[in-house]
């Protein structure tokens, strides 16, 4: 590939051009025409996202690397970005309501979720340590700001300086972990350390552990989970849906695309480190949410567990890992997206609530949305014939695969711990007297319910395509 | 002949009756009579489809049969059902118990009842379709799958400790299970497929015979259940409404055995072989323990509960003796157990129907305001106790004669369980039904309705036939049973020759 003709195309970042100038465009249009323009700056934010993301499939197939290696455009990245794409979007149609508020108008917000999502495409596309860093960044200032935008109220406030303080933290980490690796390996690109870190060396682990640090952050694993369940509260509820989808997506992308491109030479060295966290992620995100009386909280907790999941499959370090974390996050963002538009339309004369047992008796009340939320729940514990279960499945068949059989026991046994708190609410749900009628649901939300609660439902009916662009772009990677 | 998909149709026609059902809007009374009907005519319809199935099957074929077979995920793993001679019974088992488990709730269940036949009619497609299933992925799926409508019957339309119970039953299950899908992730790997007539003639390395054969065992064994992972039985039974413990009974306590048979035997005979002391001893454990346990109930279906632990016990023995007479008693058995418990939970509904009270001591000299109740109680009762002329008999006969070829001690300790099983049987049907009828409560009992003379009467006929002439039953598993009993010793004659050369 010789530098003029491959090194600096533009058509590979074209989605991404359009994207940004949109975005400046919005809000250039929102900086003239003030507040009022909040709702048709959010309309138009989706259809800007639509747009993107039918550029993005449309880009003609197979691998295009561009501006010299630092950005990559394949299979896997398309895949990311499309998912990336739809949470953003969808979390944007679920804030309709929030925005619809006089003292909420806030037009920026619809800017902000943007920017952010150009962040995620970036960091997605990421081939070297640079536009990682840029990619984390862009997509991280925006949300810490967007965790905040609920300003008149205290614990939106303090959630976004939570995640604030914390996330500058973990960049700095990432940041020192980089300049380790670029120090021991002498490059930045992935595909350059690969070639140097073909054995391991004392500093280019430390590297390597700061940089994965960084990155545990970003998903949510634990040890590094500490902000996750205070900003999941505090943030307000289409905030809290967006940063469990999107940029979730994003982080376990480039944790994906690091750990097997840059770092293919030592897998048996970041391995371990990914089968500790991901033991810890299950363990502590199942028995941590037991506790737990708010809803939202307890969707920290679970997300937490379910991180640890994902994590199982690229644990495994192998094509049919990369295929199971693909398939998980796609299931994990769908349940995601399903379970936080019922917990926007749990409202009760007029105001939001979010406490379990404000879900008493709902299959009495309301039915249809008891139904979808417990088919979500058996779901998100796993059950078959549910998604969540073929997520588990692609998952540890691939650490099977890779002989890391305690993991997976360890897994599979957290799952059942995690079951019991998906069933507590099933049980509040179902077996409990009913605490009071809900407001009928926003049209918007029970669109999002039906798409996504059906996708959950019916998975098991087209699975096979899903499976196979996931193994096409988990084929990418290699 | 078959150019229509007559095993999805059985397995998938009560969804469709679940979907109907749903759409039948309304809370009213109307409304709920409408459910119960589309429920039953759905039961029904899904029934007669069964019996083509009975009818175009070939006896004499121990392959399996109505094969379809379709792509589903990629990679070896596809849509892929049929039925043989160990599955059949089960699957006619399952469609002929439905429309009675219908009826059961025909007047006990008066809230919800529309979400009630929902759950009911999609707990049957889940049924049938794990003992159709080819596949163990889609095998895991159904299996599995049967918790959701489980756990909302116990919880929902339950008793007292109705969340006690649900909670208990769907995570003992659920722990068991998740290691053997463990399991079938290493035999994916291995075999490169989750086909099940492939992996049946796939060579297993012995280490992973163990493994996969104790990851299997723990499912399996907390579903049959086994002592001493059976103590979720007794509560959910308790619990669970009178259809819930019915179908409990007589259908999914079936999924264990009937995995043993597809999965353990077939698969890893080699471990299966090693484990059969286990067995062996578990069983006999179960059948004595679980008996002295339920001498000691004061609740009616707790005591049925125990029971069925101990005639499940000999269901396992017969099937790890590895011998004809052993496995096809063992299938026997449950099919029989699945006729006799479930009517015997029938029975017990019969009556809490009436005073609303499970308790033994409650009871009483019956027999002198209900004789059809008191004879069919009767019929019930020594067919539990395993008299001659009834279907308990033939089975425990069998099981016990196979498994003294094998294993006399075993044998011997099980026959206690014969003796045992007529002190709690005769001991419960004395206390309720006979003796002076002096508590006043029982005063105004009605006997048995015309409704419950349709459910228990065609038991009563199949309990007797069965017990005088089990021949259909045998037949129509015989050859699928003699060809894994083949498969079976010639796999472990071939290492303990191997073994000798050594």
């Amino acid at each position: 590939m010789s530098f003029e003709t491959a090194g600096y195309q533009l058509a590979p970042v074209l989605p991404e051009i359009v994207l940004a100038v949109g975005a400046m465009a919005l809000l250039m249009l929102g900086a003239y025409r003030g507040q009022g323009t909040t709702g048709a700056i959010t309309s138009l934010a989706v259809v800007l996202l639509v747009v993107v993301g039918v550029l993005e499939y449309m880009l003609p197939a197979g691998k295009h690397v561009t501006f010299g290696g630092s950005f990559i455009v394949d299979d896997f990245a398309r895949f990311m970005k499309i998912l990336a794409l739809i949470g953003s979007a969808v979390t944007l149609i679920l804030s309709t309501e929030f925005l619809s508020d006089p003292s909420r108008r806030i037009f920026e917000y619809a800017i902000l979720v943007l920017l952010s999502t150009l962040g995620m495409m970036v960091l997605i596309s990421a081939g070297d340590l640079i536009s990682l860093y840029l990619g984390l960044e862009l997509m991280s200032l925006a949300l810490y700001v967007v965790a905040a935008s609920n300003r008149d109220n205290a614990k939106s406030t303090e959630a976004g300086l939570k995640y604030f303080v914390l996330g500058a933290l973990s960049s700095g980490m990432l940041l020192y972990g980089a300049s380790l690796i670029y120090g021991f390996t002498g490059t930045v690109s992935f595909t350059g350390i690969a070639a140097v870190a073909t054995v391991s060396n004392v500093g280019l682990l430390f590297g390597l552990v700061f940089l994965l640090v960084g990155l545990c952050f970003k998903v949510s694993a634990v040890p590094f989970h500490m902000w996750t369940p205070d900003v999941y509260e505090g943030a307000p509820t289409p905030v809290t849906a967006f940063f469990a989808s999107a940029p979730k997506v994003a982080a376990l992308a480039v944790f994906t695309r690091v750990t097997l491109t840059a770092f293919p030479g030592i897998v048996s060295q970041w391995q371990q480190i990914l089968v500790f966290v991901s033991i810890a992620s299950m363990a502590l995100g199942s028995f941590a949410a037991i506790g737990q009386t708010n809803i939202k909280r307890l969707m920290a907790y679970s997300s937490i567990g379910h991180m640890g999941f994902a994590l199982v499959g690229l644990a495994s370090g192998t094509v049919e890992g990369a295929q199971g974390v693909l398939m998980y996050i796609v299931i994990y963002v769908a349940m995601t997206l399903g379970s936080f538009s019922i917990i926007l339309a749990m409202r009760r004369n007029g105001q939001a609530v979010e406490q379990i047992s404000d879900f008493a008796g709902l299959s009495r009340t309301n039915p249809l949305l008891a139904f979808m939320f417990a088919m979500l729940l058996f779901s998100l514990a796993g059950i078959p014939p549910l998604a969540g279960f073929f997520a588990k499945w692609y998952v540890f068949v691939a650490a099977i695969k890779a002989n890391l059989f305690t993991l997976a026991v360890i897994g599979v046994l957290t799952s059942v711990v995690g079951a019991y708190y998906y069933l507590a609410i099933v049980k509040t749900m179902y077996f409990d007297e009913p605490a009071g009628q809900v407001d009928p649901v926003r049209g918007e939300v029970k669109t999002v319910l039906a798409v996504a609660g059906l996708f959950n439902i019916l998975f098991a009916l087209f699975a096979g395509p899903v499976v196979s662009v996931a193994s096409a772009a988990a084929k990418s990677l290699f | 002949m078959t150019t229509w998909p007559i095993l999805s149709v059985t397995t998938f026609l009560p969804l469709v009756g679940a979907l109907i059902v749903y759409l039948s809007r309304g809370d009213d009374e109307a409304a709920r009579r409408n459910s119960r009907w589309i429920a039953l005519w759905t039961t029904l319809i899904t029934f007669a489809v069964s019996v083509i199935l009975v009818m175009r099957f070939d006896p004499a074929n121990p392959d399996f049969q109505f094969v379809e077979k379709a792509n589903w995920l990629a990679t070896g793993i596809t849509y892929h059902m049929g039925v043989d001679g160990i599955s059949l019974p089960l699957v006619i088992l399952t469609t002929a118990v439905m429309p009675f488990c219908i009826i059961a709730s025909w007047k006990a269940i008066t809230n919800r009842v529309r979400e009630y036949m929902m759950a009911f009619l999609i707990l049957e497609t889940l049924m049938i379709g794990t003992f159709s299933a080819l596949d163990l992925v889609l095998f895991y799926l159904f299996f599995e799958g049967g918790l959701i409508p489980m756990f909302l019957i116990i919880g929902v339309w339950g008793g007292p400790r109705r969340v006690y119970a649900s909670f208990k039953f769907f995570l003992y299950t659920l722990l068991g299970s998740v290691l053997m899908l463990l399991a079938i992730m290493a035999l994916y790997w291995n075999g490169g497929t989750t086909d099940i007539p492939t992996l049946m003639h796939t060579a297993v390395p012995r280490s992973l015979q163990t493994w996969a054969w104790l990851a299997f065992f723990a499912s399996f064994a907390v579903k049959m259940p086994m002592w001493p992972v059976h103590t979720w039985l007794p509560d959910a039974h308790v619990e669970a409404p009178t259809a819930g413990s019915v179908v409990l009974a007589a259908i999914l306590l079936k999924m264990g055995g009937y995995g043993f048979l597809r999965f353990s035997l077939p698969m890893f005979p080699l471990a299966s072989h090693d484990f059969a002391p286990l067995i062996f001893t578990l069983s006999a454990i179960a059948i004595i323990y679980t008996s002295l346990v339920a001498l000691m109930q004061e609740d009616m279906k707790k005591l049925i509960a125990y029971s069925s632990v101990a005639h499940m016990g000999f269901v396992t023995m017969g099937i790890f003796a590895g011998t004809m007479q052993g496995v096809a008693g063992g299938m026997f058995q449950m099919i029989s157990h699945g006729i006799v418990s479930g009517a015997l939970f029938l029975c017990v509904g019969v009556v809490y129907d009436r005073l609303h009270t499970r308790e033994i001591a409650a009871y009483g000299g019956l027999v002198n305001r209900m004789p059809l109740y008191a004879m069919t109680f009767m019929v019930f009762t020594m067919a539990n106790v395993g008299l001659p002329g009834t279907s308990g008999f033939v089975g425990e006969f069998m099981t016990l004669l196979g498994t003294f070829k094998v294993s006399i001690p075993t044998a011997f300790f099980a026959s206690f369980g014969v003796i045992l099983s007529a002190a709690y049987a005769l001991w419960l049907y004395r206390k309720v039904v006979f003796g002076a009828l002096a508590k006043p409560s029982l005063a105004t009992m009605k006997d048995l309705t015309l409704r419950e003379c349709v459910i228990l009467f065609p038991m009563i006929a199949l309990t007797i036939l069965f017990g005088v002439y089990p021949k259909p039953v045998l037949d129509m598993s015989a050859a699928s049973v003699q060809q894994l009993v083949n498969n079976y010793n010639t796999a472990v004659t071939a290492v303990k020759a191997a073994a000798l050369l050594h």
